[in-house]
């Protein structure tokens, strides 16, 4: 019988894959990604816990941050391929313009 | 507004106004007479009011008219208010008439001057400053005219703005006025604060019960005003601005520095006479001081070369007669003093100015010489004046010296070593006065061939102002010839009894008990001795001139400590002015700069010095601020799970 | 309709004016400055319409306006005006056109930022001198600061970045205390009655204990002391007044200032009576240093701007004296001296910006002679001058005396030193005065220097024309304040610990002196006493 506790294991996992993919990838796009999956843990760990008290709100909050997912999706990737139009990459190591 | 007062103080007023808004655009002619005009309206009304006074009661002689009131915050409460009384009668006929003479000379002497629309303006506005400062009836009103004169004095000393030295001269004559207002006002405080009024008349009335007389209040809200006074009238210690003031012009110098607002210190003395009485302390010293500087800057006219500044110091010297005679209580014989000083200073200075004129702006009486025969009017006149200053019997100068003499002498609060120095300096001032004759108009010709020959006797429109001081210097003295003489009654000092009634209750002094024959003993004695020194000058400036050297050689650390005039104003520049100039400084480089910005800007570089170590946190790599934020977040999530710390409810 | 809208008008409509500004292409600098001009002077005629028709004589708040705005908290649209806002928006309006028409020739550089931020910086003021809430003060007290900063900051002088992160820095460190202070209050006064509520009135009744009274009093103070500013908070004054361009430092001296001076009226001294009465000694020495130490440090200065920065911490210190003299003459003077700083001193350091646009320096050293070359500028510095030494008949006599008197009266001590700084007054404006003016042209460059246009002539006549006219008839701005003044010193009255402090003023006027005379002297001293307190039923004593 799968239960609500596996829902959040998996959360867990999806959450724990995309901060490794977040703090070891170098590439723009995939670290976008791996904030996107963490996000989906996160939505994922809501709609498990509004089962588990049977309460809607969980419901509610993933809409909205699925919402919100999306326009930061379409910022991100926006503001992505400006840069890779001005300065021809996409690595993050390559931008540090913004140090001391 | 129901008298003539206010016009009396307006027209100078009306007068300042053309002749300033309109600089430039006026003829010299026009402004003239623009300037001199506006003054003789106001004699001739002065002269009505002395009329509509004199027609009233001898008790009762007190016109007052109140402008509208100026300002009333909670008790304090000021009017714009003229008061005519016998005390301010004679002094605005002094100042109008004196200087309505002063304004024609102008004309005249200031013929080429490019700036005289601006001098009648400066001229006129000082009248009306002046008419203020004597009409007024209350003690703010009086500081408004006595600040007003202060600054008109500053722009006349300094109206050849191009010369530093002038200008120099008028910023101090301001400041070491400053000094003395700062004296008036706290003055003012104190009587406020004690009486509940700066009206004349009220203050008067209620002095007696508002002080104990002797009290310190009392001395120490009459030594405030002394202090007023002695930077307005050139006594010591602030009697250093007026031998500078004479950068100013000459008419300037008659009307200004010897006639008229120089003496208004004696005028603030007599008009608030009910409140020094009543402070023995403060008599002292006003007549101390007064006798001080007499004697002071007697000794320092003696060998002064230029022909103003000896008549300066001889301003300065006379001026601490009348205080002499005010710190005695003689409050009459001082105004008296004052009226004929009036006369025969501002001819003097007049004269003077007619010479320096005729002498193509000479100054110097050691190039000057034998000017009597190109110079006769102006001779006679001077000489005149000389003899007046010197109290030649008969002669308005006798009547009123003597009368401070004796004062000094036999009053309650006199002293025959008042007396004395008061006599010591009449030697002193006939000696120079003869010196100043000698060395001007007799003798050899010492100046060079070009200003010899264009040596000339100054127009009329000077000459007849000189005429008419003379006969002034003669004869105005004889309103208030003492009873000594005739057995009748001092008309000058009867005419002012019921100004000065209050202070003579509060002084219970009665007629002095002295002896006739005292009093024609010591006459005899003054007189004996100016004759001497008459001759002694004679001696040294016309008859035998070596002698001055061999003098000047066989005691050099005298003549040096004379002629460079006690060295005060250098005293004054190392141990005042330039520490607080240094202070200054210091407070402001060391003090403002280092100290206060320096621990504010410390406080801004430590700040930013914690930054610059902070900042190469920052080291603009995504990753590494990530990774910095993941262990940060895992962290404290761990440490509240070991805490205890539960999740949800 | 002009009793309630009146006050909403004079605040928002330069914010109308500065928005419109925005509508004008920016290259179109002669309408820009149609506009901006136009704005200013509407709003000076509306404020002269208030002046006319403001009552005389009326202690309560006049216009008011009062809408809650966001009622759960207590905050509400609340403006009215007293004698003394009316006198300060009068002079701020009429300063602030005489600024904006100074600024003709001399603002080349964004020319339509310039006048955004002054109708911006003019509406921030006015909020300040009607609000009512504290809430809507400390909005308009913070809004007033932005425009100041990019006016410094943009159209200042060499050292001007420094000059406005000093004075921004300084002015946030005492706005954030008062903030502190402020929700304090707020809460404090919540607690005592259940009422939550921001508007000043009401928090003039708030009861603190006298330790709480005192530390918030002291970050009002605080607030308000930088902006004044007091002895030694002043270092960021002389820096932005320099470094500001002409106009800006015509609105930093004149009203800028004033807002730290009317602050301490408005709040500190009626709300915290106890605490006012407890500091009263402290801030009548700091204003005294505060009068000396500016008179001999102005009097070594090298550039006349700063000379004119440091004289305004000398007279702004005898504000101060005059205010904790804490009586009748003293702040009346206090206020008045408030009006008569921003006239003379606006007047000067336009003067100073007149001759700065034709020689481009303003060192003391670089003139000399212009009393030749330039006559009319030279009168009216003159008379600019005179003003500020407080010669009388001019406004600047009436005000110091007044000052001087009240503060005479508080402690004879007080009155002697402080009236020291009308000697030193005398001698750095004179001296200042000698070696720009008088003397021989030195430097060739201001041989052919040219006299005062017209439109010059025009910026500095209305302020000759006040300056002669409060110094003739003080008695209209008098009489304007008085209600306003009276309750305040009512309420300060009121404090606990006020009769103790007051015994010495009301009975003994001369306490020092009049200690070891006889007993005559003392009976003296009653009928001096009751002349003093005649203020309560305030007829004049003669």
């Amino acid at each position: 019988m799968i239960g609500a506790e596996h829902f959040l294991i998996v959360s867990a996992i999806l959450f724990a894959v995309g901060v490794t993919g977040a703090l070891i990838s170098r590439n723009l796009i995939m670290i976008f990604m791996a904030v996107e999956i963490m996000l989906n843990a996160a939505n994922l760990a809501f709609i498990a816990f509004a089962r588990i008290h049977g309460d809607m709100s969980g419901h509610v909050i993933v809409f909205l941050t699925l919402t919100v997912a999306a326009a930061e999706a379409a910022v991100g990737l926006g503001l992505i391929m400006t840069l890779y139009r001005r300065r021809g990459s996409v690595d993050a190591s390559k931008f540090n313009i913004m140090k001391w | 507004m129901n008298t003539v007062l206010p016009l009396i103080v307006l027209f100078p007023l009306v007068g300042f106004l053309i002749n300033f808004l309109l600089a430039g655009k006026l003829s010299r002619k026009l402004v003239g007479i623009i300037g001199s005009g506006t003054v003789l309206i106001s004699f001739l009304l002065s002269i009505k009011a002395f009329l509509d006074l004199t027609a009233l009661p001898a008790d009762a002689r007190i016109i007052s008219d109140t402008l509208y009131n100026w300002m009333a915050v909670e008790g304090f409460s000021v009017d714009v208010s003229f008061l005519l009384d016998p005390l301010s009668a004679i002094m605005i006929l002094v100042v109008t008439g004196v200087g309505f003479l002063i304004h024609v000379y102008s004309i005249g002497y200031m013929a080429h001057d490019e700036g005289v629309g601006r001098f009648f303006a400066y001229l006129n506005l000082f009248m009306f400053s002046m008419l203020t400062l004597v009409l007024a009836s209350n003690f703010l009103l009086m500081f408004v005219g006595w600040e007003g004169v202060g600054l008109c004095s500053y722009l006349l000393i300094g109206f050849w703005f191009e010369r530093d030295s002038a200008t120099e001269a008028g910023k101090k004559a301001f400041v070491v006025n400053r000094i003395g207002d700062f004296g008036f006002l706290l003055g003012m405080f104190i009587i406020f604060w004690n009486v509940g009024s700066l009206d004349f008349q009220t203050v008067t009335a209620l002095a007696p019960s508002a002080f104990a007389i002797g009290g310190t209040v009392i001395t120490a809200a009459t030594l405030l005003l002394f202090l007023g006074a002695t930077g307005k009238s050139a006594q010591i210690p602030l009697y250093v601005w007026l031998p500078d003031a004479m950068e100013g012009p000459t008419p300037v110098s008659a009307l200004i520095h010897a006639a008229t607002m120089v003496t208004a210190g004696v005028y603030m003395l007599a008009r608030s006479s009910a409140l020094f009485v009543m402070a023995p302390t403060t008599m002292m010293v006003v007549a101390v001081i007064g006798a001080a500087t007499a004697l002071f800057a007697a000794t320092i006219a003696l060998f002064q070369n230029d022909i103003k500044r000896v008549l300066a110091y001889s301003t300065v010297s006379q001026l601490g007669y009348m205080f002499m005679a005010c710190g005695v209580a003689a409050f009459g014989a001082g105004v008296f003093h004052l009226m004929t000083h009036a006369f025969f200073k501002a001819l003097l200075f007049l004269g003077a100015g007619s010479v320096i004129h005729g002498m193509s702006d000479e100054q110097d009486m050691r190039k000057m010489g034998g000017l009597k025969k190109y110079m006769p009017v102006t001779f006679i006149t001077m000489l005149i004046a000389t003899l007046a200053i010197s109290g030649l019997p008969g002669i308005s100068g006798f009547f009123s010296k003597d009368e401070i003499l004796w004062q000094a002498f036999s009053s309650d609060l006199g002293h025959p070593a008042l007396w004395f120095i008061g006599m010591i300096t009449a030697l002193l001032t006939t000696f120079y006065m003869f010196r100043l004759i000698f060395m001007t108009f007799f003798g050899k010709e010492r100046m060079d061939e070009k200003t010899k020959s264009h040596l000339h006797e100054s127009p009329k429109v000077m000459t007849i102002p000189l005429i008419v001081l003379a006969i002034l210097s003669i004869a105005g003295g004889w309103i208030g010839i003492p009873k000594l003489f005739f057995g009748a009654t001092n008309f000058f000092e009867h005419w002012l009894e019921p100004v000065f009634a209050p202070a003579q209750r509060i002084l219970h002094s009665s007629e002095a008990h002295h002896a006739a024959s005292t009093e024609w003993g010591l006459m005899a004695i003054t007189v004996t001795l100016s004759l001497g020194a008459f001759a002694l000058a004679l001696r040294f400036y016309l008859k035998k001139p070596e002698t001055v050297t061999r003098l000047r050689e066989s005691f050099p650390g005298v003549h040096r400590l004379l002629y460079g005039k006690y060295f005060i104003d250098e005293i004054y520049d190392r141990l005042i002015i330039r520490p607080l100039h240094f202070f200054s400084i210091f407070l402001w480089k060391i003090v403002d700069v280092l100290l206060i910005d320096g621990l504010i800007n410390g406080g801004a570089f430590l700040v930013g010095g914690v930054s610059r170590v902070m900042r190469y946190a920052q080291s603009g790599r995504l990753t590494s601020y990530v990774t910095v934020f993941t262990v940060g977040v895992a962290l404290i999530t761990g440490v509240m799970l070991l805490l205890g710390y539960s999740i949800g409810n | 309709m002009f009793e309630s809208q009146i006050l909403t008008w004079l605040t928002f409509f330069p914010l109308v004016g500065a928005f419109a500004l925005l509508l004008i292409n920016k290259e179109n600098v002669q309408a820009i400055k149609l506009v901006a001009i136009a704005t200013a002077g509407v709003e000076l005629l509306l404020s002269l319409a208030l002046y006319g028709s403001f009552q005389v004589g009326v202690t309560r708040m006049q216009f008011e306006v009062n809408i809650p705005w966001v009622s759960q908290f207590g905050i509400n649209y609340h403006l009215g005006i007293d004698g003394l806002s009316l006198l300060l928006i009068v002079m701020t309006t009429i300063l602030t056109f005489l600024a904006i028409l100074s600024s003709w020739h001399s603002i080349t550089k964004s020319v339509r930022g310039y006048y955004f931020s002054m109708l911006f910086l003019l509406s921030g003021m006015i909020g300040v001198f009607v609000a009512l809430d504290l809430f809507v003060f400390y909005v308009f007290w913070e809004v007033m600061l932005v425009p100041m900063y990019f006016l410094i900051g943009i159209w200042g002088g060499p050292k001007r970045i420094y000059a406005s992160i000093k004075f921004v820095l300084f002015t946030m460190f005492g706005s954030l205390l008062m903030l502190v202070a402020l929700l304090y209050l707020y809460f404090a006064y919540q607690s005592q009655t259940g009422v939550a509520t921001f508007d000043l009135i009401a928090l003039y009744s708030v009861n603190l204990p006298f330790g709480a009274q005192s530390w918030v009093f002291l970050a009002f103070a605080l607030a308000f002391a930088i902006k004044v500013p007091i002895w030694p908070l002043h270092t960021w004054l002389p820096d932005a007044h320099v470094q500001a361009p002409t106009a800006g430092s015509v609105i930093l001296a004149g009203v800028l200032l004033k807002m730290g001076t009317y602050g301490f009226l408005r709040i500190c001294l009626p709300m915290f009576p106890e605490a006012t009465i407890h500091y009263a000694p402290l801030m009548v020495t700091l204003a005294i240093i505060g009068i000396i130490y500016g008179a001999l440090v102005a009097m070594v200065q090298k550039d006349i701007k700063s000379l004119v920065a440091f004289s305004s911490v000398s007279h702004l210190g005898f504000v101060m004296l005059g205010m904790f003299a804490l009586n009748t003459q003293g702040l009346e003077g206090a206020v008045l001296q408030m009006i008569n700083h921003g006239i003379s001193t606006g007047a000067l350091f336009l003067i100073v910006g007149m001759i700065y646009e034709r020689r481009h320096t303003r060192m003391i050293a670089d003139f000399g002679g212009l009393a030749k070359v330039m006559p009319v500028f030279a009168t009216f510095f003159l008379i600019a001058t005179l003003s500020s030494i407080g010669l009388p008949l001019t406004n600047g006599f009436v005000g110091e005396f007044m000052i001087l008197l009240g503060a005479f009266k508080a402690n004879w001590i007080y009155g002697t030193l402080a009236a020291t700084g009308v000697i030193l007054a005398a001698i750095y404006m004179l001296w200042m005065f000698q070696r720009v003016v008088w003397g021989k042209v030195t430097h060739k460059e201001n041989e052919n220097l040219t006299d005062l246009t017209t439109l010059e002539k025009a910026v500095l006549i209305p302020l000759v024309v006040l300056i002669f006219w409060i110094g003739l008839a003080p008695n209209a701005m008098f009489k304007r304040m008085e209600p306003a003044v009276a309750n305040i010193l009512h309420i300060v009255r009121q404090a606990d610990n006020a009769p103790e402090f007051f015994r010495a003023q009301d009975e003994k006027v001369f306490p020092t002196l009049a200690g070891n005379v006889s007993k005559q002297e003392n009976i003296a001293v009653t009928v001096g006493g009751t002349a003093v307190t005649q203020g309560t039923d305030n007829h004049s004593p003669k």
